[in-house]
């Protein structure tokens, strides 16, 4: 009855990542009605500063309303321009040039708006392959890119596989070897790459290095870079974030610069570093005249809505208010990924270095039964049921390597977050009373091994592991 | 810039180089006429009006008076802005819960309440655009084909079309029996994409019709929910005209059709909705898809979250449109004022011998100048454009953009301007009839000279090459909003 697209499952919302969701939809945590609900730690979201924009908007109230009488809201409720509203493209894309520090300016015409990046992602692969090519992207990757760059297109996806040995960076040979399973074993025609800069879910900026060996790679390909950026603004230390657009204008290669600059793309939406998910903010930028005009028509599907167009240019184009906001939007971020990274360190549990992101990709391979992912599997469903947090698995961003977790951190109030680190406080015990009790029974009761529960809990793992039984 | 790469592949895609955006068509070239000499009662006076966009703007005053009278509707004002907070953050693509019941509620209203429409049915798309591309994706697969009667609006083209694979085959209607869709043409339809080995998947309609103005009476409508039920086939119901209906009869949704016989399989019927045209909100994009198909609606679910309503907009709607008052004023004071606007115009038409379809819907007029081509040809047809946009100086748009079997007709929209525009509109017309007689060996004549007259120094062809800097969608490139910042 219904088309192929319809009836398969290519949305990708089977993934585990969505399944947590539910879950937590099904018994949400509140601090008064239900305490002992789960608490949401799967949503990347950014609610540490919508005070600062609430802020705004009570200052600024003839700034974003309909007050000037009737003509500016027919005005705006009459626009429908797919060509966007330029005073909120200038304003876009100034905000996203003080994002850079000025580093690079990015061009309104160059701009294309669309519904969110789940609609410029899929925009894109529309108009750089066509059914059946492939897009590398390098693991792991934010699971919804299955359902915007693969359903409607017909595109596939080719994992570009990055481990813990290297803090999981983007390598020459394994993007050589993605590229060569596409093409030879696949049968697939490979049209770009594309990454998140910086990453979900490792909360980490890609090096120099990295950005260039991926321009080098494309170079030689001759394919497309897509640069997801949207979370460029969480960065909050001063290893700084470059964007490939500014790489790319700097680019020295055999290749002219302009050739490059037509195979780079990059997205962008003010969902996570404003903090405005819900008004579908979103937008491509790219240097490619023919991209731009087709994406431009294409957005005709999901174009920004007039009303919040309006709204938004009034803020971004107050320069005091992005100036102080970008700032301290940073610094909040910051003291709460350090506030749940020194946490999980007092438990002994690990995170991957990171410096921006709203969330912290988490080692908890320890507490893996086994090296496996079904092993990963029920030590998700302990965290969502006996924990009470609704964490994600590495396995739903296509992991190679099982026992990794992300949690969120910046889409709840400082007590909620207490309250999710007692409960994984209690959780580190039990495992730990449990792995005690497991090895009495396996080995039996000498007096001298467990003398390691009066260790502090950080050490008690290891000092377990390297014990001699 | 190069479509070729070194290595011979394509850099992009077909889709994104070839031309099925459908812009193309002769429905957007008028608009770049307008683009290029923009009419303004006062600052150029002799500029092309707009008569090609189907847009309401009779009714901003009482929505202006609305919110001044509700400021805690917007979440930037004092009174609202302490839920900004929670509408920023909502993406569910549920939508928010008060939004799916006012557009549900105010759905039926609208069909004067002989229906109820279920807020769990209710998905969000990025306007109807949006919601018939999301419709086709889930429907029909790349190659399937949509019936559609003719003559349709063009924007069909792209929204069926373009990504999707999907396409489009016409129901051929005729103004001998005043373009009724005609079991006899559906099976026509029908029958020759079986033969061309097309799979149909659907018929869509568009009721009210666009560009025709006119409504599917009940009997037709019946026609067509047995006809899809023999065929097994869906039925795609573009009501986005539903509020725009002035005067007797009566709207009948298919809604309201599908109560009244249980034979009918619910599961092929979808209805696609949107605020902008009943209530002139184009900006916002509020597009609606309502299906009776429980798989439907949870597929099409998950794709709207390729153009979901901003939350910010939705909150808005749910405030105006749950104000049972409001609404109620508001739709029959639209009604009134395009049931008087639709009598202007067409006095002032008829005055000087230009008939139009007896319509009593849309925003626009399906008008007769067959009377005024020098042979019944597309080529005639788009000569006598040429001289409308020219030397009459109105964007209107000919039928054979829409499609349309016959050459002669032209749609003109009528509640996209003020009354002295329109006034001014009629004063064009009626001079440009008068001017050229009825001959036609004459009228072609004083046509071209009247076009070598006002364009000594320009072609058409020159115009039409200038790359349009609107979109289609756009109204006023002299918006101030657009003058004053850029």
């Amino acid at each position: 009855m219904l088309s192929r697209k319809a009836s398969c499952n290519s949305h990708g919302q089977d993934s585990y990542y969505f399944l947590g969701w539910e879950e937590y939809r099904k018994n949400p945590y509140d601090e008064v009605r239900n305490s002992s609900g789960i608490i949401q730690m799967g949503l990347a979201e950014n609610q540490l500063s919508l005070d600062l924009v609430e802020s705004w908007l009570e200052s600024n109230p003839e700034a974003t309303g309909f007050t000037n009488g009737e003509s500016t809201f027919r005005d705006i409720a009459l626009f429908q321009d797919y060509h966007g509203l330029p005073a909120f493209k200038n304003a876009l894309a100034g905000f996203m040039a003080r994002i850079g520090e000025n580093k690079v300016s990015f061009d309104p015409n160059n701009l294309v708006l669309t519904a969110g990046t789940t609609s410029a992602n899929e925009i894109l692969m529309f108009c750089l392959a066509e059914p059946g090519d492939a897009f590398l992207v390098p693991t792991p990757y934010y699971p919804g890119f299955d359902r915007d760059l693969k359903w409607r297109t017909g595109v596939e996806i080719i994992p570009i596989h990055r481990s813990s040995s290297n803090g999981f960076k983007i390598t020459e040979s394994a993007m050589e070897e993605a590229f060569e399973h596409a093409q030879n074993q696949l049968n697939r025609t490979v049209k770009g790459l594309l990454i998140t800069n910086p990453s979900n879910p490792l909360g980490t900026t890609m090096t120099r290095r990295e950005l260039n060996q991926i321009i080098h790679f494309a170079n030689t390909k001759n394919i497309h870079v897509i640069s997801d950026e949207i979370y460029s603004g969480t960065v909050f230390d001063s290893l700084g974030f470059i964007s490939i657009v500014e790489l790319a204008s700097q680019h020295k290669s055999s290749h002219n610069k302009d050739d490059l600059l037509s195979r780079v793309h990059m997205v962008y939406s003010l969902s996570k570093d404003l903090g405005l998910p819900g008004f579908r903010a979103g937008a491509i930028y790219s240097h490619n005249e023919v991209v731009v005009s087709a994406a431009t028509k294409m957005s005709s599907f999901g174009l920004v809505s007039s009303q919040t167009q309006h709204l938004l240019s009034s803020m971004l184009s107050n320069e005091k208010f992005v100036r102080e906001y970008l700032s301290e939007n940073r610094t909040r971020i910051k003291n709460r990924q350090q506030t749940l990274v020194s946490g999980l360190k007092d438990l002994g549990i690990k995170c991957l270095n990171s410096n921006a992101g709203l969330f912290c990709w988490v080692d908890m391979k320890k507490f893996l039964k086994l090296n496996t992912f079904e092993a990963e599997m029920e030590l998700w469903r302990r965290l969502i049921y006996e924990v009470g947090c609704n964490v994600s698995p590495g396995s739903s961003f296509h992991c190679v390597e099982p026992g990794w977790f992300r949690i969120c951190f910046a889409n709840m109030d400082e007590r909620t977050m207490a309250v999710a680190m007692r409960r994984v406080r209690v959780f580190v015990d039990s495992m730990h009373a449990e792995r005690i009790k497991n090895m009495k029974s396996q080995f039996g009761e000498g007096e001298r091994k467990w003398s390691a529960l009066a260790l502090p809990c950080s050490l008690r793992f290891e000092m377990i592991e390297g014990m001699e039984i | 810039m190069s479509y070729i790469s070194s290595n011979r592949t394509p850099l992009l895609s077909k889709i994104a180089t070839n031309d099925g955006h459908a812009e193309k068509s002769p429905y957007f070239d008028g608009w770049k006429a307008y683009d290029k000499n923009p009419f303004h009662p006062t600052q150029n006076p002799n500029g092309v009006i707009q008569m090609g966009l189907a847009e309401n703007q009779l009714c901003f005053d009482l929505v202006q008076e609305w919110l001044v009278n509700n400021p805690k509707a917007s979440i930037c004002t004092e009174e609202g802005v302490d839920k900004f907070r929670d509408i920023a953050i909502f993406q569910d693509y549920h939508g928010l819960p008060e939004f799916r019941n006012a557009v549900a509620k105010f759905m039926g209203r609208v069909r004067g309440d002989k229906v109820r429409f279920e807020p769990d049915r209710i998905v969000m798309s990025g306007g109807a655009t949006g919601a018939l591309e999301l419709i086709t994706f889930c429907l029909a697969d790349p190659g399937d084909a949509f019936l559609v009667p003719t003559p349709y609006y063009p924007g069909f083209d792209r929204d069926l079309c373009w990504r999707t694979g999907a396409r489009l085959l016409p129901v051929v209607c005729h103004s001998s029996n005043n373009f009724k869709v005609t079991r006899k043409a559906l099976e026509d339809a029908y029958a020759k994409a079986v033969e061309a080995n097309i799979r149909v998947k659907g018929l869509l309609i568009t009721n009210p019709s666009n560009p025709l103005g006119t409504i599917l009476d009940r009997d037709t409508l019946k026609e067509l929910m047995s006809f899809i039920n023999e065929k097994n086939i869906h039925l795609v119901c573009d009501e986005i005209y539903a509020a725009t209906v002035f005067r007797q009869p009566n709207f009948v949704s298919i809604a309201e059709i599908i109560e009244e016989d249980q034979e009918y399989n619910r599961n092929l019927v979808h209805i696609v909705y949107s605020l902008s045209k009943d209530m002139g909100f184009p900006g916002f994009r509020v597009g609606i898809v309502y299906s009776y198909n429980n798989a439907m609606v949870e597929c099409g679910r998950k794709m709207s979250s390729f153009g979901l309503v901003s939350s910010q907009t939705q909150y808005l709607i749910a405030s105006m449109l749950s104000d049972d008052q409001f609404i109620g004023k508001f739709l029959l004071e639209s009604s009134g004022r395009l049931a008087t606007r639709h009598k202007d115009f067409t006095d002032g038409l008829r005055q000087v011998g230009i008939k139009c379809l007896n319509s009593n819907a849309g925003l626009f007029l399906w008008m007769d100048l067959r009377g005024l081509l020098r042979e019944s040809t597309v080529e005639a047809e788009a000569a006598l454009w040429r001289v409308i946009i020219n030397d009459v100086k109105l964007n209107v748009s000919p039928g054979s953009s829409f499609h349309c079997s016959e050459p002669g007709w032209f749609r003109v929209c009528i509640a996209n301007m003020n009354e002295e525009t329109m006034k001014v509109a009629l004063t064009r017309i009626r001079e440009f009839v008068l001017r050229n007689g009825d001959k036609p060996g004459r009228k072609e004549k004083s046509c071209q000279s009247n076009l070598r007259l006002n364009f000594p120094f320009r072609r058409m062809e020159d115009v039409m090459r200038t790359p349009c800097i609107m979109s289609p969608h756009s109204p006023i490139p002299q918006s101030p909003l657009v003058q004053a910042r850029t």
